[in-house]
């Protein structure tokens, strides 16, 4: 039994949470990114000062960043530890993105601050916000050929940028002068030390009120709460080995198949998560650093189990085999630029495979799982400028055990909106000629799955490039008990009359394209959940006068039986 | 008699209650009823609150009318069938949303759009993003598209194109077509209910408006032909989640401002209320039986927004006082989570089974059962609601369900209860001042609703709030927002040009069309009013961002210079953050057009016999648990038997019909000219 009471515990939870909250709203809301201000792909937690394990982080966080921020916080302590005498003052601002120091993708910049009360360390502050660019071969960094990190862009070990409070303008200068679009970047960066300052305020205050060491007392009680609370959802899983798997299109480079195989044994109140025999690290940039590995297991979890409240204890039960000699293991100089992307999504998916298989009753067959990143960069002649317009589409979400799945869902990683179509259009010589629900995608099930997108995007002035990195184009998302699966994810280039389509499917770089030309995606649908001959007649009914499938396809999917007479 | 009626009403219809309150300005006088509501048809509670506050129809001037016909229909989904006219290859905005998820973590949920993909009908048509014509409108297939919706079974249509908001033309015409074909006036075409870009937000709070706009248009005709044959010949006012009202035959037509007007007649009662007192910056909290609305005023002024989400997959993107709800009210159930945590909501015990004192059959114990056991409410108004329950039962269900698991008495056991509660709470304020660069500390706390006044206090302190406002009449806010609300039309208009290329006559010729629009509208509703004023906001952003922020302006001539060191001034106040390298961007223009009605004294509301001194008014003593001090012999006091000029210390109890008042050792209360309690809260 701990000293501290428990609703004062209560109180403190709450409190630390929204000191991540009012983080994560401040960062989002002031940010230049619109991967950021409207992808909300950033995230801001607090980190104990000895080991950098994760305290609390806020819930609007982006999923991806869940485990991978207290890797990158550990990395931050031990160069203290090697490059500065293990000394820190206030007011000092670590900038880090080096994938293999706990990171994710170069793209994913983090901020990382020591946090001094009443002039001792207390813990770290940190924060990490997709930015648009940071060099390398490609606009916006999403490679789909890179065979090296140094393709990727520029990479930052753990430095510090602000000194005491005060920003190194000659580090700004090296960055700046190796990024794209760099003048903004001053507003995101400003942004970004701003959202830990007012963390720092509200942690203050926090700790004012209730006293340094009862909230060090509540702050171990809450790990030791949140294990326990995971512990018991494990325990309710029923011993065994669970097996299940994924595959990655290609690597980009290679076109050939990257295989996840997942063996999850439950014992007790734990699992143990082996990737054992997964292919080994490819050439192209679809390998996945360690961080990034372990951060998919843990969110594929909090997604099966979304109650638990996130801080280290939760991930205390899961053991994770680390996967030496397979791509899921990256090391220097492996391209990772697909890692938080994309094959996130499909080590997340295979957990979901072989969940299944141990409690189908509180799972969803296969969401779409991609991030579905298309970029276009080009010259607007009218503008006078050049221009870079990423997307990140949504594709449709598995059936589950409650009913039929979402349709154009976010990536499993992300909680990102797309921006509308009237502002994509603003903004860059564009024109999409359709932006629709993919009839027929959502895999066939007793709760079928829901449907991908379908869209197409015409280019109306100056010339472009165009590249992708998306997946589930060589299959689609997995069917669960029974249920079939969801629709693949296709791209076809109109080129000048001509009709191109990547050879890897569902990556490619630098097709050129110029005006009348058209861009034509389809995103993968969710896969379908139980027997599609179980559906009920009336859905079926439903789902046929929305338009959703031909007759032909309920009949060759879900059986003539459940055809209404009408349409027999 | 007089020939000229002088008595204005407001009737609040709430998810339970009917309130009204009917004043007449000439002597003063104030009749109040409280009757429940009738959910199947609203206008019979109505009636049966003006028929209970002995009013004659034939002898009001107003009547102001607050309804959840709307919100409660969509909730319900009890709305009309409604068909989509759309741009060729976009009928599936509605139904695709933005690519979002109901919650960041699990993978389950979905939502259905207000009109189904077979009521969808896409035409040729296109316009692009600078408003040129892209494709002509194709107007046979908008004729047989009608025809096809109409066949369908379709009461209302919407019209809804792409980049609308920037070149109306097509809609404007596609409208038209369809108005000579469609047999009803439910038509509506996106650009008229907002102007602003975001095809999904925009069709949706067009689908929104279209689907509530049959419901709410028989419900008004009903109500108005009950009462005509009441003998009411004048003015039926509609209160809009705007904090304004329009006459009863403008509403409907713009349906979807109705959504949310309830929590705004509050925020407007304690506005008027702020402003009358000269307490004119306020965080207004009312608390009822399953939630929790804050809101912020400032200057006198409550803050609008115009990004507000019903529920997941349904934004309705029109202007609305701004209020931040939580799911934590007097029904709230409290339960040890299974990592032992004591958590209070969100699920509620709502009316039935109710909390455990009503005796519905409730048995998990609530806020208000803690306030019981507490001794902060009394026993012998709480337990008589239904059935029997004794104390001693409700004390012994705190005791098994939350005192045992955390091993605390049950004493104990209800004080987490209300300070998780109000830690909730306090939360939920924080987030609408502090964490939008407010410092509570400049700011009272307006306590109203069933329960707010019984953690006012405590939350104050909480938050170092200085001061508590109780209005005289808590119960009845909203009716009371009702009778002195003004009318009220609001414009948004998008202009979203960077400052150095911006011309600042450009924005004095938008500001001043809004002005002209809004004034013929006022003039077309035909109320009197006193005088008409003008409220000018501007969003604004630095190039590269999305998220605007909004910005007051002091007039319609604003330099450009000008707007730069406004925004400049909101944004380090709301961020801490300067940026000179970048350019500021203005993006939308908006406009209130208000119609100020004759204002009311407030005084006339503090009715009753009061008591020679405070002790005459002293009722009963109990005992009452205080978090300072634990168990002290409370003096209870009637606040309607209060003396004017009184000076009491805490701790004590005031207890009126609608609510009850928590004052804490150490806190000093005082009345002011208008009747409201003043808490000065110890620190």
């Amino acid at each position: 039994m701990s000293a501290i009471d428990p609703v004062t515990l209560a109180v403190i939870q709450n409190g630390l949470d929204q000191v991540c909250n009012e983080m994560d709203l401040a960062f989002v809301r002031s940010a230049f990114s619109p991967v950021i201000s409207e992808g909300m792909d950033r995230s801001d937690g607090i980190y104990d000062a000895i080991d950098g394990a994760l305290i609390a982080q806020g819930e609007l966080g982006l999923p991806v960043f869940v485990g991978t921020m207290q890797f990158s916080a550990r990395a931050v302590i031990d160069r203290v530890k090697t490059h500065y005498d293990g000394h820190v003052d206030p007011g000092d601002v670590f900038i880090v993105n080096d994938p293999y120091l706990g990171g994710t993708h170069l793209m994913d910049v983090r901020f990382v601050k020591p946090f001094f009360y009443r002039g001792r360390l207390f813990a770290w502050l940190a924060n990490t916000g997709h930015w648009p660019d940071i060099g390398g071969m490609v606009p916006g960094g999403f490679s789909a050929s890179a065979t090296e990190v140094e393709q990727e862009g520029l990479r930052l070990p753990p430095i510090k940028f602000f000194k005491k409070g005060v920003m190194d303008r000659e580090i700004l200068a090296i960055l700046m002068s190796n990024m794209r679009i760099a003048d903004q970047r001053i507003g995101d960066i400003k942004a970004q030390a701003a959202a830990l300052d007012t963390g720092e305020k509200r942690l203050t205050a926090l700790i004012d009120r209730y006293g340094e060491d009862t909230v060090k007392t509540a702050i171990a009680e809450l790990r030791e709460r949140s294990a326990r609370q995971m512990r018991a959802k494990i325990a309710t899983i029923p011993d065994g080995v669970y097996e299940g798997a994924s595959v990655v299109d290609s690597d980009g480079v290679v076109d050939q198949p990257l295989h996840i195989k997942m063996k999850i044994t439950k014992a007790g109140e734990r699992l143990t998560f082996d990737m054992t025999g997964s292919s080994p690290p490819c050439r192209g940039p679809m390998n996945s650093v360690i961080a990034t590995t372990k951060s998919a297991i843990y969110l594929a979890i909090k997604h099966v189990f979304p109650d638990v409240p996130i801080n280290a204890g939760t991930f205390e039960p899961l053991d994770i085999v680390e996967p030496e000699g397979t791509f899921l293991y990256a090391r220097y100089p492996r391209p990772v630029s697909g890692c938080a992307a994309e094959v996130s999504q499909r080590i997340a998916e295979s957990v979901f495979a072989a969940l299944t298989k141990a409690i189908p009753d509180r799972l969803f067959a296969a969401p779409a799982g991609t991030s579905g990143n298309l970029g276009v960069g080009g010259f607007d002649p009218a503008r006078g400028r050049h221009y870079i317009m990423y997307l990140f589409t949504g594709g449709g979400y598995g059936g589950s055990y409650e009913g039929d799945g979402l349709s154009n869902g976010c990536s499993t990683i992300g909680i990102s909106k797309m921006p509308p179509v009237e502002v994509l259009e603003q903004y860059y010589p564009v024109l999409f000629e359709e932006f629709a629900l993919a009839e027929g995608s959502g895999g066939a099930g007793e709760h079928r799955g829901g449907f991908g997108i379908r869209y197409a995007i015409r280019i109306r002035r100056g010339e472009a490039r165009v590249s992708m990195v998306m997946d589930h184009g060589r299959v689609g998302p997995q069917g669960a008990l029974g249920g079939r699966d969801g629709g693949v994810n296709t791209v076809m280039v109109e080129q000048g009359g001509k009709i191109y389509r990547p050879p890897h499917l569902s990556k490619d770089q630098d097709i050129e394209v110029g005006p009348g030309d058209v861009v034509r995606v389809t995103t993968p649908g969710g896969g379908g959940y139980g027997d599609p001959a179980k559906r009920s007649p009336a859905l079926v009914e439903r789902d046929l006068r929305r338009g959703y499938y031909t007759p032909e396809q309920v009949r060759a999917l879900f059986g003539a039986h459940t055809l209404p007479k009408a349409a027999e | 008699m007089s020939t000229q009626p002088t008595t204005i009403v407001g009737i609040d219809v709430g998810g339970t209650f009917t309130d009204l309150l009917a004043l007449d300005t000439a002597s003063g006088a104030v009749s109040l009823a409280k009757v429940p509501t009738t959910s199947d048809n609203q206008a019979v509670g109505f009636v049966a609150a003006m028929n209970a506050a002995g009013l004659d129809a034939r002898a009001l001037q107003a009547i102001v009318h607050g309804t959840t016909t709307t919100t409660n229909a969509l909730l319900e989904r009890k709305v009309a069938r409604v068909g989509l006219i759309t741009t060729r290859g976009f009928r599936d905005v509605l139904e695709l949303g933005r690519r979002t998820r109901p919650k960041s973590y699990g993978l389950t949920g979905s939502f259905e759009p207000l009109i189904p993909r077979e009521l969808r009908i896409e035409v040729p048509e296109r316009m692009d993003a600078e408003g040129g014509i892209v494709t002509a409108l194709d107007e046979a297939a908008v004729r047989a598209a009608a025809k096809r919706l109409l066949d369908a079974g379709c009461e209302a249509v919407v019209i809804h194109f792409l980049h609308s908001y920037i070149n109306p033309a097509h809609e404007r015409r596609a409208e038209a077509i369809v108005r000579a074909a469609w047999p009803n006036e439910y038509v509506t075409a996106g650009h008229r209910v907002v102007s602003e870009y975001r095809e999904f937000e925009r069709g949706t709070t067009a689908a929104v408006n279209a689907a509530i706009q049959p419901v709410l248009d028989r419900y008004l005709g009903r109500l108005e032909s009950e009462l005509k044959s009441l003998g009411f010949g004048r003015d039926l006012l509609v209160m809009q989640g705007n904090g304004g009202t329009v006459s009863a035959r403008a509403a409907a037509e713009a349906a979807a401002h109705t959504v949310m007007s309830g929590p705004a007649s509050g925020v407007m009662a304690a506005a008027y209320t702020g402003r009358a007192c000269g307490q004119p910056d306020l965080i207004t909290y009312d608390m009822g039986g399953t939630s929790t609305d804050v809101g912020l005023i400032r200057e006198g002024v409550p803050q609008v927004s115009s990004e507000l989400d019903l529920e997941y997959g349904m934004p309705i993107h029109v202007p609305m006082v701004d209020v931040h709800t939580i799911g934590a009210g007097g029904g709230s159930i409290a339960s040890v989570d299974p990592s032992g945590m004591l958590r209070v909501g969100p699920h509620s015990a709502g009316a039935a089974p109710g909390p455990i004192c009503y005796g519905r059959g409730g048995e998990r114990p609530t806020i208000t059962d803690a306030n019981l056991v507490l001794g902060r409410l009394n026993p012998d108004r709480l337990l008589a609601v239904d059935s029997p329950v004794s104390l001693d039962h409700v004390r012994a269900r705190i005791a098994e369900e939350i005192g045992a698991k955390l091993g605390l008495a049950w004493d104990q056991a209800a004080a987490a209860i209300l300070r998780i509660a109000n830690d909730r709470m306090a939360g939920a304020i924080r987030l609408v001042s502090m964490a939008r660069g407010h410092d509570p500390r400049d700011f009272a706390l307006f306590a109203f609703g069933g329960a707010g006044p019984l953690h006012a206090t405590a939350l104050a302190r909480e938050l170092a709030l200085p001061k508590v406002l109780v209005p005289a009449r808590p119960g009845i806010t909203n009716a009371l927002g009702c009778v002195v609300a003004d009318l009220r039309r609001d414009f948004v208009r998008t202009i979203n040009k960077p400052l150095p290329i911006l011309d600042a006559a450009e924005v004095r010729a938008a500001l001043e069309a809004q002005i002209a629009e809004g004034e013929a509208m006022l003039a077309k509703d035909g109320v009197a009013v006193d005088r008409v004023e003008r409220l000018h906001y501007a969003d604004m952003l630095f190039q590269g961002q999305s998220h605007m922020l909004q910005v007051a302006l002091p007039r319609i001539d604003v330099s450009v210079a000008e707007l730069r060191t406004i925004f400049e001034a909101a944004y380090w106040r709301r961020f801490g953050v300067e940026l000179p390298e970048i350019r500021a961007v203005l993006v939308n223009l908006h406009t209130a057009v208000i119609g100020k009605r004759p204002g009311i004294d407030l005084a006339a509301l503090m009715r009753g016999e009061k008591a020679k001194d405070i002790a005459a008014a002293r009722v009963a003593t109990r005992d009452v648990w205080f978090e300072r001090g634990g168990w002290i012999a409370t003096p209870i006091y009637a606040r309607d038997r209060l003396p004017l000029d009184l000076k009491l210390d805490g701790p004590a109890i005031i207890e009126q019909l609608d609510t009850t008042i928590v004052v804490e050792p150490g806190d000093r209360v005082g009345c002011d000219a208008i009747g409201n309690l003043v808490v000065e809260v110890a620190p």
